[in-house]
């Protein structure tokens, strides 16, 4: 079957493409990157709706000013809507890391409760320590969770690399991700357990919550970064692991986007 | 009109702005205070509809954490509202993203002159007005660049709505002026004075005479071109005067320019066939592999750092992006790295008026690097800090980058930049005001209180980070012929040298975008105005690379023509204003002569008995400023960005030890990768910076070698930060500075041959001292030398920490009684209730300075260079300051082991007393741990080398040596890492 075309969206401060871009070649797809402006002006070789797969990637577009994200989604919301939704009827799968998830959040993309694409109900938050941060943290996965790019994984060390990462909802809104199992990834303790302790949960997340997806499985968003653990080298302890003969073939992050580029071609 | 908006956290979020506002104020200031809720305001001058004003605000607000009112947001009293705000012409990052976010949301592009200005209300609950001054000069604004505004609640209540912005308003009309240079000696340096020229009066009379010839005065800007041209910044003159040098029992020498006898000198005699480019272009070029050439450059922005931090280093870590970027046709941006010398942050002394206090200058300096780095994506690979009395004055701010350059670009070699009579003059990026103007004169001059605003820039990693994006574009489509970038002296600087390459250039500066109206044409031809390159476009070209930048929205204007008139002609408009001779302004200025005397100094050691306990010894130095951990700070700058880090800053267990050196790919799915270090040590200049040189050039490759560096590819950089080393009233002790700068020399030049190890780029700073206050500080002489390595395989990589229980430990090299300037020492010095005066060193300074035998050493680099590449090495650690405890001590911290060590198996070590031989720093030794059944190979590999087993690692995390027959040390790591990790963790 042939590869999958990814469009990674890139530009005006945005700097995760060359990772994310070799995640998905890694994983069996074919990643476009492609300038915002030039998806705006219709410039770009094919329209957002006629991809299967999208990524909003990390970064600082515009700066994080006025709010990690907000500034894209802007641009996003009045030059770009009528594609993503169309994409997103298509039945097409998005992956939005750190500042891509802080863009679907701000989108209303994500938690896209009940097909309502359109309104933000979440926001993620500045640090209850401010200031962006540079650890990794483990990761625990809700194995009943509908999402599409984690399948089969149960926990993951990834690096947290945000200043604005604390989920924020209504009440109700929260209630309504837990019960349908949409908090696809919580910080985990070193007892395993979900945490509201710095620097395990590295933002103060109510829940601990790190990653989010929409009820349909297929668009997710994540704070901490897959893409920065592709290769076994990548995780911290690699030398130990290498010196016990534990040393993995690929990073464990490669595996969502593995799921993702997986789920595409089932689609299909 | 204008329209305000103010945006605020819900009522029932937290503020952690505000929170944070509060721990300042309370741990730094020792004031009380209850609470802090801060407000981001937007003043919109745009002529919005109040229609448009309320999209616009729904807009802006986070529906789900945040409110916001259009004027002002009623919620709760308070006590005093502080409101802080830019200045005008002050660089406004987030007021031109919210610009964006305005015409997006109108759909329509708003009109030239509109402008969103952004500002912050901090409102305080438990303090009063007077305390609210106090906290907003000390914690919330910098009055040079902001200004603030403090009204209790009930003025507040009374007063209008705030809608005043501060717009730049034209101050006066482009005019030019001629220079009348005929009057007295005092007249021309009353010229060069008020003007801000820096030049000499040698250089004034030359400039004098050169126009005498002509027959009519130069304009100013010929005037202030030359003054840039020739600045110490942009030309060095001091490392390309002739010297005379003395050193007592020695005939006095003659040395002609330090930097070709001794930097390039060394580079020439060394001649690696794998330099690309060096010493000529913005940053230094060295092969990699078949697709990349590496590209290093590091700065240092130290004068404008201690006038404001923020700004000041932001501009420093964006300014040397532009220096790889600059190079060759344009390098590909792949790590960073910073370091900083500050003033003690816990200083409690009486700070010389006009000084910032060093733990706000360190904080400042630290968030201006992190956000420059985060911001443009690119990953820290080395960091760190020293800290010293010294650098109250002037704090010192490294900042460096790490580029890729592709081996061929659109057809041929990377490296190469032609530049063609006929080729366009392109300026592309940020657009020109009077920011930064007189930035390269005044880095030339010593900080005193008349150092204008104008030379704080306040870079924005997010235009720069555009700008970069769409510039590998054009780069790689061969629009462009060459690009070096606009730091120093803006366009004067790089039209300048480029067009040394044609042989001449004409530009019309009333064609350069400015940010407001007004500036002069001397302004805009020396603006340091930030995020700008110039660029040579072939005509063919320049269609194409226009309509790029257009899509791309980033601003490329035509500004001239490269010729080969062998003249740099200046219009503004019709109007001719600047028509220099190329070769007068570049080698015109007359040649410097200075005398170098050196006088060795003795200085006082410790008298009293060492320590009893030498396990607590090891603690308390631990703790110490200059070797404790700085963790909390380094954290929040990004080291893994673009995936390509595979040794990380911070190693071990606990990922909480600062890795010996750093290693990185240069692209993914590759094998083949670089390695970062450094050496660092002006402790030891006060005795001697012959040994001073030696040292950091060897601290600098032995942690190359301990991470698995090939030992025959390694290049360095080499930055000075001097004291004025040039006699004068005001530097009575000039000859000795300028010995002090040719001894270093000669330990740089004799070291850097024996390793063969080039010196591919560097700079110097040579004015590191303050007169804040009538009080003058000088920083200690400081070469900081960067070390870029290679290793074959990363996977073959090896960090400090030990990684399995029952290795072996061995020392490696041999210790000597060298304390002179040792960490040990200033210790021994506050043991004994010492406290250096203002300026001078922190006693004891002691005399026996730690030296380097190449023909000792590098025979053991060679043999640990086989042993590591053949997989025998588990770990491997550079004892450096703090001597041979604190590597042991580090080793057991970052694997979270034992180490059960009997040092008295190392006969040099029993030899000495106890106290030096764990605290002496000693260079050329390493700390490694191998298994077992790998020793005896290790051993014969070694063979010839000094080599010694002193124990092995255990289980059990707790680190043991006897030494003299009884056990010294016996310390939990918990304990070990406690006392590492509290001196800095809260501030």
């Amino acid at each position: 079957m042939s590869e999958p075309r990814v469009l990674i969206v890139t530009g005006l401060g945005l700097n995760c493409e060359a990772e994310t871009e070799a995640a998905f070649a890694m994983a069996g797809a074919l990643p476009e990157k492609v300038h915002l402006l030039d998806l705006l002006d219709g410039t770009a070789p094919r329209k957002l709706a006629d991809y299967p797969l999208l990524a909003f990637i990390g970064g600082f577009s515009f700066g994080d000013h006025l709010g990690a994200g907000s500034v894209f989604a802007n641009k996003i919301r009045w030059r770009l809507y009528d594609d993503l939704l169309a994409f997103i009827e298509r039945g097409g799968l998005a992956l939005g890391v750190c500042n891509g998830f802080q863009t679907m959040v701000r989108l209303g993309v994500l938690p896209g409760l009940d097909g309502e694409y359109r309104t933000p109900r979440a926001t993620l938050a500045p640090n209850e320590r401010p200031g962006y941060r540079d650890a990794w943290v483990t990761l625990g996965f809700d194995p009943a969770s509908p999402c599409l790019w984690t399948r089969g994984i149960d926990t993951l060390e990834l690096p947290s690399r945000h200043g604005e990462g604390k989920f924020l909802t209504e009440p109700e809104v929260a209630e309504r991700l837990t019960r349908d199992r949409l908090v696809v990834a919580r910080y985990m303790g070193p007892d395993g357990a979900p945490t509201q302790e710095w620097p395990h949960n590295p933002n103060g997340s109510p829940g601990a919550v790190a990653g989010i997806c929409d009820p349909s499985g297929r668009l997710f968003g994540l704070m901490p970064h897959p893409d920065a653990y592709l290769y076994p080298f990548h995780h911290p302890q690699w030398m130990r692991r290498k010196l016990s003969g534990s040393l993995p073939g690929e990073g464990g992050g490669l595996r969502i986007f593995r799921n993702g580029v997986r789920a595409a071609k089932d689609a299909r | 009109m204008v329209h305000r908006l103010e945006i605020a956290n819900r009522p029932r979020l937290a503020d952690p702005r505000g929170a944070a506002v509060v721990a300042t104020v309370r741990g730094f200031l020792g004031l009380s205070i209850d609470r802090v809720r801060t407000r981001d305001v937007y003043r919109i001058d745009a002529d919005l509809t109040d229609a448009e004003a309320l999209r616009v605000l729904h807009e802006f607000v986070d529906p789900v954490a945040q409110h916001g009112a259009l004027s002002r947001l009623e919620d709760g009293p308070f006590d005093v509202a502080v409101t802080v705000a830019l200045k005008p012409g002050v660089t406004d990052p987030v007021g031109k993203s919210a610009r964006v976010c305005v015409e997006d949301t109108l759909g329509r592009t708003l009109p030239a002159g509109a402008a969103v200005y952004t500002s912050t209300l901090y409102l305080l609950d438990g303090v009063s007005a007077a305390a609210a001054e106090r906290i907003a000069v000390a914690c919330l604004a910098n009055p040079l660049i902001q200004t603030i505004r403090v009204e209790p609640y009930a003025a507040w209540r009374a007063s209008r709505v705030d809608l005043t912005v501060p717009k730049v308003l034209p101050h006066a009309t482009p005019a030019v002026e001629r220079i009348d240079l005929s009057g007295s000696d005092d007249a021309l340096d009353a010229v060069s004075s008020t003007r801000l020229l820096a030049l000499s009066l040698a250089e004034m009379k030359a400039i004098r005479d050169h126009f005498a010839r002509r027959g009519t005065p130069p304009t100013d800007v010929e005037l202030e071109c030359l003054a840039q041209t020739w600045s110490e910044h942009c030309k060095h003159k001091i490392f390309g005067a002739t010297v005379t040098h003395r050193e007592p029992g020695r005939p006095p020498e003659r040395i002609r320019s330090l930097f070709s006898t001794y930097i390039r000198g060394a580079t020439e005699a060394i001649g690696a066939p794998w330099l690309v480019s060096v010493f000529h272009d913005n940053a230094g070029v060295v092969a990699f592999d078949d697709r990349d050439h590496l590209v290093y450059k590091v700065e240092t922005h130290n004068s404008p750092s201690a006038l404001d931090p923020y700004g000041g280093a932001i501009t420093g870590i964006v300014g040397v992006n532009r220096d790889p970027f600059g190079t060759g046709r344009g390098a590909e941006l792949l790590a960073n790295v910073w370091g900083y010398c500050f003033g003690p942050p816990a200083f409690d002394g009486t700070l010389p008026h006009g000084l910032l206090h060093p733990r706000r200058i360190r904080d400042g300096v630290h968030q201006g690097v992190i956000d420059g780095g985060n911001q443009s994506g690119i990953p820290y690979g080395r960091g760190w800090e020293l800290f010293d009395a010294r650098f109250l004055g002037k704090p010192l701010v490294f900042c460096g980058t790490v580029g890729r350059l592709p081996v061929t670009i659109a057809g041929t070699p990377g490296w190469e930049k032609p530049v063609t009579p006929g080729d366009r003059i392109v300026m592309v990026g940020g657009r020109i005001g009077a920011d930064g103007i007189h930035g390269a004169t005044f880095s030339s001059a010593a900080l005193d209180e008349s150092a204008p605003i104008q030379a704080v820039q306040i870079g924005d990693p997010i235009t720069q980070k555009r700008m970069f994006d769409f510039l590998l574009e054009a780069r790689d489509l061969g629009l462009y012929a060459s690009i070096t970038d606009n730091g120093a002296g803006g366009l004067s600087s790089s039209v300048g040298e480029m067009a040394k390459a044609s042989g001449g250039a004409r530009i019309d500066l009333s064609r350069a975008p400015l940010k407001y109206a007004g500036l002069a044409p001397w302004e805009i031809f020396l603006s340091e105005a930030q995020e700008r390159m110039t660029l040579a476009v072939p005509e063919r070209n320049v269609a194409a690379f226009l309509a790029l930048a257009g899509r791309r929205e980033v601003e490329a204007t035509v500004l001239g023509t490269f010729t080969d008139s062998g003249r740099l002609e200046v219009a503004y408009g019709d109007e001719s204003v600047a028509s220099l001779d190329m070769t007068f302004l570049h080698e015109g200025n007359p040649d410097l002569d200075l005398v170098a005397t050196w006088e060795p100094r003795r200085y006082d050691e410790p008298a009293g008995p060492p320590p009893a306990d030498l396990a607590a010894t090891l603690l308390a130095m631990l703790a110490r400023l200059n070797l404790a951990s700085n963790e909390t700070k380094a954290r929040h700058y990004d080291h893994e960005v673009k995936g390509l880090t595979v040794v990380k800053p911070w190693v071990g267990v606990g990922a909480d030890v600062p890795a010996e050196a750093t290693v990185f790919l240069a692209r993914h799915g590759a094998r083949r990768g670089y390695v970062l270090s450094e050496g660092v040590n002006p402790f030891y200049s006060d005795i001697d910076t012959y040994a001073m040189a030696q040292s950091v050039v060897d601290e600098a490759v032995r942690k190359q070698l301990s991470a698995g560096a090939r030992l025959d590819r390694i290049a360095l950089l080499d930055n000075f930060c001097w004291p004025d080393p040039v006699r004068s009233a005001a530097t009575p002790d000039g000859e000795h500075k300028m010995a002090q700068l040719v001894r270093a020399c000669r330990g740089l030049f004799d070291l850097t041959r024996a390793y063969a190890a080039p010196l591919v780029s560097g700079k110097d700073s040579m004015k590191n001292d303050s007169t804040m206050g009538g009080v003058k500080i000088s920083v200690p002489p400081t070469l900081l030398v960067s070390a870029l390595g290679q290793i074959d395989d990363v996977l073959g990589a090896v960090t400090l920490d030990p990684k399995r229980e029952g290795d072996v430990v061995y020392l490696l090299g041999t210790t000597a009684d060298e304390t002179g300037g040792s960490e040990y020492f200033r210790l021994r010095g506050e043991l004994d209730g010492l406290r250096p005066a203002m300026g001078e060193p922190a006693p004891y300074v002691g005399n026996a300075v730690p030296r380097v035998d190449p023909a000792v050493t590098l025979p053991l680099y060679r043999a640990l260079e086989k042993a590591i590449r053949a997989g025998l090495v588990r770990s491997a650690c550079t004892p450096a300051r703090g001597g041979l405890a604190i590597a042991l001590a580090r080793c057991a911290m970052a694997g979270e082991v034992g180490l059960d060590l009997d040092l008295d198996a190392a006969p040099d070590l029993a030899a000495l007393p106890p106290d030096v031989a764990l605290y002496a720093e000693s260079n050329g030794r390493f700390v490694v741990t191998v298994a077992p059944d790998d020793a005896a190979a290790f051993e014969s590999l070694l063979e010839g080398s000094a080599c010694r087993r002193l124990g092995c690692v255990t289980g059990d995390r707790w680190l043991r040596a006897t030494l003299g027959g009884s056990r010294r040390i016996e310390l939990p790591v918990a304990a070990l890492k406690a006392a590492y990790k509290e001196t800095l963790a809260h501030v």
